[in-house]
């Protein structure tokens, strides 16, 4: 037991010494918003810097106009059609669109010509341009006035409270925060099982070719080396995501007083708002209130998710899914001798990592509770992803229970499964290893 | 007083066996050879005695003790093929090493600090291993091998890789160590270290021990009763019955060397007699068996079985 320790402190301090574990753990919470961050400001900027684009229009319909918007500037050509697009071809602009004579009630045979295949936002921002257009004229036929059209729409937005047996007040959950928080966190636990489940690979086949492994396991037993092994890295992981943690929560805090969400802040904003507005150009701080009030909103939302829930799941879920697949790593690492060969043993450890990240992605945000959510977050080679994209959504606790007693079972499974091919692994050099060999690895006895 | 004995000894692998009924007995503070070809079984035998795997049959005893995880600490093991962590720097590798033997932590700096004094290498200390020449990181493995004082301490081809000032150093730190009570086994293909060395050898071929003693018995036993002979006068078909002349050369203006098997039982003073009736004899040595000679002829005997 003493001598696991050693194993675990000598795998936990070589890797976080390194200089490269200071600058992902530092770095990480930083590029990550950053450049996600950078996207955003670089689309926004991209939309309104953009030049209005020249479209050619051929119109045979009476009394019907496409007016310039900030986006397109329209100019009608004379038809008919195969005259038109014979120009058209030689003009440099962006599209030509065909509208035919057509009745209000069933409008039809419109058609857009381009260069080049447009982007499916263009083709919407035109069709409901073309759409506006007829209805306008369908409200003159039918003779509504376009005020009472707009009286006529009501807003209705459902606030969802989850009320269960045994708990007091309903609390408010929010499908959005709740599948975001399940993404982030699915997404996460994938990427840690890939990146950690990698370092111990590497480190075993590091081991083996520096061939430091024979004395080693002179002194321990190869099943203690290896778990040695994968619960260092599990600490390298789990100190990893502490800091990440705590570097989140700071920027939290941050955002939030930027956005004036602690009190006595967010009051004076709202002051200061509602004077400017007052006095200002209306639009603009109507828009900047509304913002405000969002991102409010959202604050609010994210306070009310039960964190230390989600926490712990989280925590339980990485760090079991990673001993689960952090030992098959190992045993694939033991039976290669370079990291080129350990590709044919991927595979079957990724396909089911993957899997449960598309089932996470395809069933739980559409469905968290149906039944292909349900199996996926319960069979321990996919629940750590999966389980965690339906804890935003609420699970029942006994769901939640069994997918964790089962994972349990299945890391204690693969870790001794992985020992038998282990134990035998790392002492044999330069044999091509398949899989019928692995499996008599597996049935050798000691 | 037996340290370590083998009895009855059989592993296989699926497909070979490596050790067929092997018994060896290695008694304490001796320097214990243990030879054989190349895939002979010496490295499976070797790794049963460190418990990495375990014998199919038979038991290892120590100090007349069934082999158990305690006598971890009593070994210190020296592997073929070397290794030791790259980025790990010579200090931090060493009290590892040594912790992983059981020291104390206290212990494994004190004693790996003692160590890379005596070797002369004490500004290594904060280098990296992959930082070092071959022949450094060598004597690096040999002190994480020997710093925790172990009664047993075995060697694969402990010479291999050092250059000949080195390997030299290492035969005295050997010695030295066998002087203060350990046990030395020593696995290798180099005969001259055996010679120098070993008082205790045993041979394994083809899984199985065909032959085991000590260094002076067997050399004895494989002794042809042949003797080398430098004379005047050549001694061509002078010689009686009971000798066989199985060599004969001219090495200058009459002066000769015989080679001379004495087949009839007799001494090598009956020999001297005969021969100096006939010749002037200038030098006469018993030509004794090198354990390489030894090594050979069985090893080659044996597959021409």
């Amino acid at each position: 037991m003493n001598k696991i320790i050693l194993i675990i402190k000598r795998e936990f301090l070589s890797r976080v010494k390194k200089r490269s574990f200071l600058l992902a753990t530092i770095l990480v919470p930083l590029i990550f918003p950053a450049v996600f961050g950078l996207l955003i400001y670089l689309k926004v900027q991209d939309e309104q810097n953009a030049e209005q684009e020249a479209v050619q229009v051929l119109i045979e319909q009476e009394d019907f106009k496409l007016e310039d918007t900030k986006r397109y500037k329209f100019t009608e050509v004379p038809g008919p059609l195969s005259t038109a697009v014979t120009a058209y071809k030689e003009s440099s602009d962006m599209a030509l669109i065909y509208i035919p004579e057509f009745t209000i009630e069933q409008p039809t045979g419109f058609v857009i010509h381009s260069k080049n295949t447009l982007g499916p936002s263009t083709i919407n921002g035109l069709e409901n341009l073309i759409e506006d257009k007829i209805r306008d004229k369908k409200l003159v036929v039918y003779d509504v006035d376009p005020e009472t059209l707009e009286k006529l729409r009501t807003r209705v937005s459902l606030e969802s409270i989850i009320t269960q047996e045994g708990e007091e007040e309903g609390r408010e959950s929010s499908a959005g925060i709740a599948s975001a928080i399940g993404y982030v966190t699915g997404f996460l636990i994938y990427i840690f099982m890939f990146a950690y489940g990698g370092q111990v690979m590497q480190g075993v086949i590091e081991e083996k070719n520096s061939k430091i492994v024979e004395v080693i396991v002179s002194t321990v037993k190869p099943f203690q080396l290896m778990l040695g092994k994968v619960i260092g890295v599990a600490s390298v992981g789990l100190v990893q995501i502490v800091i990440w943690i705590a570097l989140m929560g700071t920027f939290y805090v941050a955002i939030g007083a930027y956005f004036g969400i602690s009190n006595p802040r967010q009051e004076m904003t709202e002051q200061v708002t509602e004077q400017i507005a007052a006095t200002a150009d209306v639009d603009v701080n109507a828009e900047a209130i509304a913002e405000n009030s969002e991102v409010t909103e959202i604050f609010s939302k994210i306070e009310s998710i039960p964190f230390g829930y989600i926490l712990f799941s989280f925590v339980f879920y990485f760090l079991a899914g990673y001993l689960m697949y952090g030992a098959l790593f190992a045993a694939v690492g033991s039976a290669v001798d370079t990291p080129a060969d350990a590709q044919q043993f991927m595979f079957p450890i990724m396909l089911p990592i993957i899997l449960g990240f598309m089932g996470m992605a395809l069933f739980v945000f559409d469905d968290p509770h149906g039944t292909v959510s349900f199996w996926l977050s319960i069979i321990p080679l996919t629940s750590p992803i999966v389980m965690m994209g339906r804890v935003g959504f609420g699970v029942p606790a006994w769901e939640l229970i069994l997918s964790m007693v089962l994972l349990v079972g299945g890391f204690v499974f693969t870790i001794w499964f992985a020992g038998r091919i282990y134990r035998v692994g790392i002492l044999m050099h330069g044999t091509k290893v398949n899989y019928k060999i692995l499996a008599k690895w597996f049935m050798m006895k000691n | 007083m037996e340290i370590l004995e083998a009895k009855n000894i059989h592993k296989s692998y699926a497909e070979h066996k490596a050790l067929e009924d092997v018994s060896i007995s290695i008694p304490k503070q001796s320097v214990f050879g243990l030879l054989g070809p190349n895939g002979a079984g010496k490295t499976t035998l070797i790794r049963i005695i460190n418990q990495i795997i375990e014998a199919d049959q038979g038991d290892i005893l120590i100090k007349g003790e069934k082999l158990n995880p305690n006598h971890i600490r009593l070994i210190g093991y020296l592997p073929e093929e070397r290794g030791l962590y790259k980025k790990m720097k010579v200090g931090e590798q060493l009290i590892y090493l040594g912790e992983l033997r059981g020291l104390s932590h206290r212990d494994a700096i004190e004693k790996s600090k003692a160590w890379v004094v005596k070797l002369d290498i004490k500004e290594w200390w904060n280098k990296k291993i992959e930082d070092l020449s071959k022949g450094m990181a060598q004597k690096i493995q040999f002190i994480s091998t020997v710093m925790h004082e172990p009664e047993i301490i075995i060697l694969d081809e402990p010479f291999s890789g050092f250059d000949p000032v080195n390997a030299n150093l290492i035969k005295d730190e050997i010695l030295e160590l066998r002087d203060n009570g350990s046990t030395i086994i020593f696995s290798t293909h180099r005969m001259e270290s055996v010679e120098q060395m070993c008082d205790h050898i045993a041979l394994i071929n083809k899984s199985q021990k065909i032959l085991d003693g000590t260094k002076k018995e067997i050399k004895e036993s494989y002794k042809a009763n042949t003797f080398v002979v430098e004379h005047n006068n050549e001694l061509n078909g002078t010689l009686s019955g009971g000798y066989e002349l199985l060599e004969n050369s001219k090495l200058d203006e009459n002066y000769y060397q015989s080679v001379i098997k004495i087949n009839d039982g007799t001494g090598p003073n009956e020999l001297i007699r005969n021969l100096i009736q006939k010749v002037e004899v200038h030098s006469f040595v018993e030509r004794i068996p090198s354990i390489n000679d030894i090594f050979i002829a069985k090893v080659e005997g044996k597959s021409h079985e």
